[in-house]
């Protein structure tokens, strides 16, 4: 296990907002890996605290009123929480670039593409203007874009296409590890399998390791290797595309399953999780699942779960199980 | 052989733009049977909601009629329209800007019938507003509330309560999930389809999650730049496609499932200007199949086996 090498490593991550509400409790205790080259899924629903574990990765946390309590990032090995801000500077985009969910309002408007695409390869590397361009029109062409559209400003562009935009600024300076956070869904069908089938090509090509936060279940069996299930900010289920897709231990994991249509059956009926997220400046004292849990016992109010194996890398963190009958599945599954 | 509700034949919506006219629905021709959905599928910019707002004259027709119960919607006057309007309802895709931010969810579910002058007693118009937020699974708690001290799934509950407020015969749903988390959606749907089995509700069901449309419908429509290129019943739909575009379009659902992945259909290129389209096939510029034909011509819907109608030269 020790052998293998890891792009970004967060343990145990703890992050707060103050607002006039209270505490927001956006992450509590969050764990994830992302083995070199590899791929990971970050799934769960509007505030699980997905895009907040992205923001903390490029330190990016807006403070105040954020506040990075406790944790660790390693990044390639090294700690980023004792990197100056002119070392993080140069990480972001370099070595940790990523791809914002709204294409439309995340390029600059009164800029031309290649010069916003520029501009990152102009900061990190030893280039001049001219040769900066250079670059950028081959990175447009690398998307699939004709280079020589360079010189369109975003509104000319079709959502599909400032996406690709957007993923060409990310992957200029071959970043070694890409966070999407929610890449395609701004964009229709047709369009997401283009792009969906363009990252794998350059994640293939290139060797990225790359973080997808999605909520949907669907992209995730495509292209990621590992899925990591959110919720109340922390991992709930966490393990390869087989262990989670076909072995489900947590209660969560399965009535996001569950909540899906189901093409090859059209009578079955939707078996949606009842309620509502927790209040996240007032999490439940247990599980934070367990008011929505159909299988809640008393100790799930009170106790936190403690995280349980099922193999090397598959675990869950649910009271239903223990070292024992999270091999063989319990109630859930059936 | 069951009633039509809706009867649209060669519905046209035009808009003028400084670079000329855009097609946005063009010559479209369905029907939709009493207590049944149909769901509208296509891309951004296909013409769904537009569709959807020129059968309620949210936007005015450019040309075509649409028949509900047999009489043209599109004929008729301001008056007779409003009264037209109480049987027609919509619910919008945006739980976050398609309510008054300063109306309470009360006031937001009583407009209607106030509109409507339907309950002049304010105590039986609030006994009312309170039946429906039962039925939409509103607690009583929330009735003095605003939108944005609730969450994005009562919200559009809100939109639902005021939808249903009239009691309806027919409700366009324009994307009503899209904006929700998969735990919410599957909620709503839910919600949507008990409240269509009691009352006997027609829906037409706009949105681009083909999951979501098959589970929810008894026919689907799939629109193409202005154009209905097919339309079926949803399990013939799913289990034999037969335009290309249709085609491309399942293959490119992503499955929650491993080793799901069938052969995928990856379309090449951009969707073409609907501004002053040429008579031609839409769709040609990104078909694999596409003949001389279908660059010189335009093909017609036609109805290959019973129920399924397609537009495409392939199937001639």
């Amino acid at each position: 296990m020790s052998d293998k090498k890891y792009a970004v490593e967060v343990n145990d991550l703890v992050v707060e907002f103050k607002t006039d509400e209270g505490i927001v409790h956006a992450l509590n205790g969050m764990d994830l890996k992302v083995e070199n080259g590899k791929t990971l899924g970050l799934v769960g629903e509007t505030g699980a605290g997905k895009t907040t574990t992205a923001l903390s990765i490029l330190r990016l946390i807006p403070s105040p009123p954020g506040k990075i309590v406790g944790g660790q990032i390693k990044l390639a090995g090294e700690d980023l929480f004792s990197k100056t801000e002119d070392e993080m500077r140069k990480i972001r985009g370099k070595a940790v670039s990523m791809i914002f969910q709204d294409p439309m309002t995340s390029l600059n408007p009164v800029l031309t593409v290649e010069e916003q695409i520029a501009e990152v390869i102009e900061l990190h590397e030893d280039i001049n203007h001219a040769g900066a361009i250079q670059k950028a029109k081959e990175m447009l062409e690398l998307v699939g874009i004709p280079g020589e559209r360079g010189t369109e400003f975003p509104h000319q562009f079709s959502g599909g296409m400032k996406q690709r935009v957007v993923i060409a600024i990310a992957l200029a300076c071959n970043p070694t590890l890409l966070i999407a956070d929610e890449p395609t869904t701004a964009l229709d069908v047709t369009i997401q399998a283009q792009v969906l089938d363009m990252m794998r090509g350059l994640r293939d090509k290139y060797g990225t390791s790359m973080i997808m936060i999605t909520h949907d279940l669907g992209i995730v069996a495509e292209i990621c290797d590992t899925v990591a299930i959110v919720y109340g900010g922390r991992v709930v289920e966490y393990g390869t595309l087989e262990d989670v897709y076909n072995n489900t231990r947590h209660p969560y994991t399965e009535g996001l399953f569950n909540s899906l249509p189901n093409l090859d059956d059209r009578a079955a009926k939707l078996k949606p999780i009842r309620g509502l997220m927790p209040d996240p400046t007032n999490l439940p004292e247990g599980c934070t699942f367990c008011d929505r849990c159909d299988y809640a016992t008393e100790i799930c109010k009170t106790v936190k779960p403690k995280r349980v194996y099922r193999n090397e890398e598959h675990y869950v963190e649910c009271h239903l199980y223990d070292e024992e009958s999270v091999k063989t599945g319990g109630k859930i599954g059936k | 052989m069951s009633e039509v509700l809706l009867d649209v034949k060669g519905l046209k919506k035009y808009f003028t733009t400084k670079r000329g006219l855009l097609h946005a629905v063009d010559d479209v021709t369905f029907t939709i049977e009493k207590g049944k959905t149909l769901g509208v599928v296509g891309e951004s910019g296909c013409g769904k909601s537009t569709t959807g707002r020129a059968i309620l004259r949210l936007h005015e027709p450019t040309g075509g009629q649409v028949l509900f119960e047999g009489q043209d919607v599109a004929k008729l006057n301001a008056t007779e329209l409003r009264h037209k309007r109480k049987e027609m309802q919509i619910i919008f895709q945006d739980p976050f800007s398609s309510l008054n931010p300063r109306k309470t969810v009360s006031q937001t579910i009583e407009e209607p019938l106030k509109l409507h002058k339907l309950i002049p007693d304010k105590q039986k118009r609030l006994e009312k507003v309170l039946e429906t937020m039962e039925t939409v699974g509103l607690a009583e708690r929330y009735i003095n509330t605003y939108p944005h001290e609730l969450d994005g799934g009562r919200r559009q509950r809100i939109g639902i309560a005021r939808a249903l407020a009239l009691d309806p015969k027919f409700i366009v749903c324009d994307e009503p999930v899209s904006a929700l988390d998969v735990s919410i959606q599957a909620q709503i749907l839910n919600l949507m389809n008990e409240i269509q089995e009691q009352r006997g509700l027609t829906y037409m069901f706009i949105t681009h999650d083909l999951s979501v449309v098959n589970h929810f419908s008894d026919d689907i429509a799939v629109m193409y730049l202005g154009k209905l290129i097919e339309k079926a019943p949803s399990e013939v739909l799913f289990a034999n496609p037969v335009h290309p575009y249709t085609q491309a379009l399942l293959s490119a659902i992503p499955l929650p499932k491993l080793g799901a992945r069938k052969e995928r259909i990856l379309l090449k290129g951009e969707i073409t200007s609907p501004i002053n389209p040429a008579p031609v096939c839409r769709f040609a510029n990104r078909c694999q199949y596409a003949t001389d034909r279908c660059r010189s011509e335009e093909p017609q819907l036609k109805e290959i086996e019973t129920g399924h109608f397609v537009s495409c030269f392939l199937c001639e």
